[in-house]
């Protein structure tokens, strides 16, 4: 006989004749009808819109977005200029497809920076909570003292700014909350039987966290990592905002932007068009994180 | 209780101290020698020699430290080298600026999110939530930059209500006007962010089986909510806030940009262009050490709230 016995096959399981609605065994969910989660959806779709902007603008975009046209300048938008054209006679469709590519780097390597130091940091923080956890909690107190911003003002300071610095200050500045993620989830997993039963086989602790904790806490990694590409979106656009980010002339949102603000009054939509182009990447990352969220935690589904 | 006081008031003291360490190497690596920026590239090397004896600046990096760091608890933060200014004046003066931003700004995200956050949460499910939801949504994804660009459009341009820049002090009859648009533009952003923390809060309560109790002996849903929920729901809400607000004592520099506000951001953002090494360490000192207390604070107004950690310690 199967170990794994239903409440139906148990012979004291009540014989009515109409099917009484089982009690769900707590170990074994009910498998659950999958409904496309609208956030997910939604989120993918305008990260893939910004994704497949890029890509195109690698190769093809309507105009060279550097290529400044005296006479071109100030046009509003038009058949020939569908967002118009900037002070200096650029079309504003073409920085903005090619201002995803800064966008799109700027959010990967920074989010990849602040995983790869914040997770090994919060594992190793949620498998050694009695010494080791509170030191480098500690740490990450002192780091969570920068926000990502400060910092990257303070290394525009010390290496002279540009997308790069901009990078590692993101980074940097993110690792506090992947390092928070990574050991609140590794304390869940923690108290599993597959972590007794493989410390009961003598693994190192490495191999544990790679196999069975890593594994374990990746849905939240995820999510996080998603979220943090949306503050690194917006953190990028605000330091090129401040003229601390990408430097010119290479096209960014954040520098149209600012480069908009003269124009106010007579061009507003010079930032009408990168400001929509910022909020859709964002809003897109958000989404996508609220939708993994929804499906990776149980706690939070149902929302 | 008295034991877990004290380990805050521990780890807030070991935090500062580090943090202090931090920013003072993290500027020494800054390029470009103090002395050359201060004098001119044509000084002779006994001039620079000179000028770094007399600041101090040859002297080994603990003793410069201990220096600095005893000018930071006397609050005095020296003398620039590039504007020739006494630099703790300045940062006062900006840090009131950025306070009063960020302070009202805070308290029309909390005024705006809080009733609107709890509706979402009650109305979870019927279209005036799911809208509630959506529009927080957009807000939190527009940089406030740009709500404070597209504000001067409407309301200073187009309209000619406010001004579409500049500032004045509280005292002046002028303050209002300046004040409205960036605390708008920073205030939106925050309040939308915080909607949707509080709508989750409150629906992470609504299960709480407390509030099961509490409707099951008669109280209405909302009643039940009014009386034992919220409260309840502040707590997490609380540690937003502080999250919030440590945030925007930088973030509020691209407003204060938009605005040509002198704030301390923008103070910072100055002395970085102008190799201001002196006055950059001590903004961010400053804006480190506040975002230290703040979350010092959260942490602190938690243990004294929450009776569940209250009695634990």
């Amino acid at each position: 006989m199967s170990l794994l016995v239903t409440p139906a096959e148990r012979a004291d399981a009540p014989q009515a004749e109409t099917p009484v609605p089982r009690s769900p065994d707590p170990a074994r969910p009910r498998p659950r009808r999958r409904t496309p989660n609208a956030q997910l959806v939604v989120g993918a779709v305008l990260i893939a819109a910004i994704a497949a902007m890029a890509l195109v603008s690698v190769f093809w975009t309507p105009y060279d977005p550097t290529h400044a046209v005296a006479a071109d300048r100030l046009q509003h938008p038009s058949a020939a200029h569908p967002m118009g054209t900037d002070r200096y006679g650029r079309d504003v469709l073409s920085g903005i497809m090619a201002g995803a590519q800064i966008t799109l780097l700027v959010g990967t390597v920074s989010v990849l920076i602040g995983a790869a130091i914040g997770v090994p940091f919060g594992i190793l923080a949620g498998m050694r909570p009695k010494r080791l956890g509170p030191v480098i909690m500690g740490g990450s107190d002192v780091v969570m003292a920068f926000p990502g911003l400060l910092l990257a003002i303070v290394f525009g300071a010390v290496f002279g700014g540009g997308t790069l610095s901009a990078m590692i200050a993101l980074g940097i500045g993110s690792a506090p909350a992947f390092a928070r993620v990574a050991r609140s989830g590794t304390l869940q997993v923690m108290s599993m039987d597959y972590i007794f039963a493989a410390r009961a086989a003598n693994r190192p602790g490495l191999s544990i966290a790679v196999r069975h904790v890593l594994p374990n806490i990746s849905g939240m990694l995820i999510v996080q990592c998603s979220v943090n590409f949306a503050i690194a979106v917006l953190a990028e656009a605000g330091l090129s905002f401040l003229g601390l980010g990408t430097l010119p002339p290479t096209p960014s949102w954040g520098r149209m932007l600012l480069d908009s603000q003269q124009f106010l009054a007579t061009n507003a939509y010079l930032a009408v068009f990168p400001g929509a182009a910022i909020a859709i990447a964002v809003l897109g990352f958000n989404l996508l994180g609220d939708g993994l969220r929804d499906r990776f935690d149980p706690k939070m589904r149902t929302r | 209780m008295v034991i877990r006081l004290l380990k805050l008031a521990g780890s807030f003291l070991a935090t500062v101290l580090v943090s202090t360490v931090v920013v003072f190497l993290l500027l020494r690596v800054m390029p470009g020698d103090p002395a050359t920026v201060a004098l001119g590239i044509e000084a002779t090397p006994e001039q620079l020699a000179a000028w770094r004896a007399e600041h101090g600046v040859d002297a080994p990096l603990v003793v410069q430290y201990v220096e600095w760091l005893g000018g930071l608890l006397t609050g005095n933060f020296g003398v620039s080298y590039v504007t020739g200014q006494d630099i703790t004046p300045v940062i006062a003066d900006r840090l009131q600026v950025t306070l009063i931003l960020v302070g009202l700004a805070m308290v029309l995200a909390i005024v705006v999110a809080v009733p609107l956050g709890t509706l979402a949460a009650m109305r979870q499910g019927h279209p005036s939530g799911s809208v509630i939801s959506g529009v927080s949504q957009i807000g939190v994804a527009v940089p406030s930059f740009l709500v404070g660009m597209l504000l001067i459009v409407f309301f200073a341009i187009e309209l000619g209500w406010f001004p579409a820049g500049g500032w004045a002090p509280p005292s002046d009859p002028e303050f209002l006007q300046h004040v409205t648009l960036p605390v708008i533009a920073l205030g939106t952003v925050q309040a939308s962010i915080l909607t949707r923390y509080v709508r989750s809060a409150v629906l992470e309560i609504q299960r709480e089986d407390f509030l099961r109790t509490a409707r099951s002996k008669g109280l209405t849903a909302n009643l039940a909510l009014v009386r034992h929920g919220l409260r309840n729901a502040g707590i997490p809400v609380l540690t937003v806030v502080g999250v919030q607000m440590a945030g925007l004592l930088v973030g509020a520099v691209v407003v204060e940009r938009v605005f040509t506000i002198p704030g301390l951001g923008s103070y910072l953002v100055d002395s970085v262009g102008n190799r201001d090494l002196l006055a950059v360490q001590a903004i961010v000192v400053v804006l480190v050490v506040s975002i230290v207390l703040i979350n010092f604070l959260v942490d602190l107004a938690y243990t004294l709230l929450d009776p569940r950690i209250r009695r634990a310690a």
